[in-house]
């Protein structure tokens, strides 16, 4: 027991040295914001859409694009400067290391998505279930940062090279969520693909929240996000141990 | 007690026995060497010790904790210094130290103790607020030795510590590293240089191609290759060095300058038939003392037999 409260206390330590060395960074942070305001922008203007019907779509993006984009660099980052062999070293287990980058791209996801909640309240957006809401970006920050981790598993130690894999996997699930067109307009093989996707549960979260619409029903979505988050946190410790050996 | 028991431990990558079944042990406060050429070995071997990578067969016990089912105690006992410093950049050296002190769960009041008497000992503390990624590389390699006595470890474990680093800097870390020693705690040290491994360590283990080639004390080893000890004289006239040659034991001459290089396995008694061959030549002796090989002679030696 007193093990497992002192690798909590450890995943707590390399939450706060992600954050200062890979979170709380300008660029990080300008990127953070301003890219998913840009990709929703690119296909928001000129339909016509009104706010409400945008922010579900703009709060998904900015939570998956933040929480899953820093994430995956750290380990063929730490790999190349050969901090992770310290971290390895130490008394600290992997499931510890994987689960403290988790955590600090959870806090840095949540931050990012309420800068589009607060805006859409400046604006006169509100939030009708706050109940669910809340909790709903909780989960999906969680599940968003453990796809991050899962996607940094391949033993690279080039951040480029993990970027193509994220970038590959990030954009079309961007695409079969429901978040330029609710998942009930899709095509029957999209409206198949989109249930694959976690970010489909958040965005048909998210536009109850604030428009009162769902496809699935609310329980639906929170349980496909925790079983997609337990699923991707177990498989990217499971991979992370395999691989971290031959990465060093 | 020993520190660290090793039983035929082996670790291979597909085809390759990187560590083919080796077996040692290094005792409680000794200063244990661990060297080998490129690729013999070491590498793998240390982190296999460390816990970095697993094993494939064989067990390596750690203060009495098994790698493998108490791996995290056992770690908990080490500190690691590689050879290249792998402190983050982007931290400063106060925060590292907080975070490897935090890695070790020292609580809040232990870490900024330990850490200010130490950074102050190596003569960092007055740069504690500055960026890693701003260090000289002196100072790096000063910050990893700090972060790796932190959780105050029974074993250190060095990769290399010395490796190009300035004459300043090296004094100063053998200097610690000794004085660590000297209070008890056991050192593990790899490293490619020989006269070092020869000032520090009390026993040396060579491996080479997986295996142990030899392990004893430096003074030890080299008198295992008995036939490159030798004997250097210089006489007071200049002599043919066919005369030297016939005497008994010897097995070859070399001429250095204005001495004579007799190679023999008994230097303590060609000493006597030198002083005879003196006196029944009438000449006077300048200089007269044994050699034996130094640790590099032994480990070339040794490679290459491994080689042939």
């Amino acid at each position: 027991m007193i093990t497992y409260i002192e690798q909590l206390k450890k995943v707590w330590a390399v939450c706060k040295k992600d954050m200062r060395i890979y979170f709380l960074k300008a660029p990080v942070l300008i990127f953070g914001v301003l890219f998913p305001i840009f990709l929703f922008m690119a296909f928001g203007i000129g339909r016509k859409i009104s706010a409400p019907e945008l922010l579900p779509g703009l709060i998904s993006m900015a939570l998956f694009f933040t929480a899953a984009a820093v994430v995956p660099l750290i380990a063929p980052w730490e790999t190349r400067t050969r901090t992770l062999e310290r971290l390895v070293s130490s008394p600290v287990l992997i499931s510890t290391i994987v689960l403290g980058d988790i955590t600090a791209s959870f806090i840095f996801g949540l931050i990012v998505a309420f800068i589009p909640v607060i805006v859409g309240i400046a604006i006169g957006v509100s939030i009708k279930a706050v109940y669910f809401f809340i909790p709903g970006i909780i989960v999906a920050s969680f599940c968003f940062s453990s796809l991050g981790s899962l996607m940094s598993t391949p033993p690279a130690d080039t951040p480029s090279n993990i970027n193509m894999i994220t970038t590959v996997v990030k954009f079309p699930l961007v695409f079969i969520s429901g978040i330029f067109m609710p998942v009930k307009d899709l095509p029957l093989w999209g409206r198949v693909l989109s249930y694959i996707s976690p970010l489909t549960y958040l965005t048909d979260l998210v536009r109850y929240c604030i428009n009162g619409e769902n496809y699935f029903y609310i329980w639906i979505d929170f349980i496909a996000l925790l079983i997609f988050s337990l699923f991707f946190y177990i498989l990217a410790v499971k991979l992370h141990q395999r691989n971290i050996p031959r990465r060093i | 007690m020993n520190s660290i028991e090793v039983k035929n431990l082996t670790k291979r990558f597909g085809n390759v026995t990187a560590v083919d079944s080796i077996s040692f042990e290094v005792k409680k406060g000794e200063f244990f060497g661990f060297l080998g050429p490129n690729g013999a070995g070491k590498t793998t071997t240390i982190r296999m010790l460390t816990g970095i990578i697993g094993k494939d067969d064989g067990s390596i016990n750690i203060m009495g904790f098994e790698m493998g089912r108490q791996t995290l105690a056992a770690k908990g006992l080490m500190g690691i210094i590689p050879e290249v410093s792998n402190a983050y950049n982007d931290l400063t050296g106060w925060n590292n130290m907080m975070f490897q002190g935090e890695l070790y769960g020292l609580d809040r009041k232990k870490r900024h103790a330990l850490s200010e008497g130490l950074l102050k000992d190596f003569e960092l503390y007055g740069r504690k607020d500055q960026l890693v990624k701003f260090y000289s590389k002196g100072m790096k390699q000063r910050l990893i030795i700090c972060m790796a006595l932190l959780n105050q470890p029974e074993i250190m474990f060095l990769d290399e510590p010395t490796s190009g680093l300035d004459v300043q800097s090296t004094f100063l870390i053998r200097e610690k590293i000794t004085s660590i020693n000297a209070a008890g705690t056991t050192i593990f040290l790899t490293t490619h240089n020989m006269e070092e491994a020869n000032q520090l360590c009390e026993r040396i283990a060579i491996i080479n191609r997986g295996k142990i080639a030899a392990i004893d004390t430096p003074e030890n080893l080299k008198l295992t290759i008995r036939e490159l000890q030798s004997v250097l004289v210089a006489f007071d006239m200049n002599i043919e060095k066919d005369y030297l040659s016939v005497l008994p034991g010897v097995s070859s001459v070399r001429k250095a300058g204005d001495k004579f290089q007799l190679y023999t396995k008994d230097p303590g008694g060609l000493v006597f038939y030198l002083i005879d061959f003196a006196r029944e030549k009438k000449l006077k002796i300048l200089t007269i003392r044994t050699e034996t090989p130094t640790l590099e002679d032994v480990f070339l030696s040794l490679i290459g037999e491994k080689e042939d």
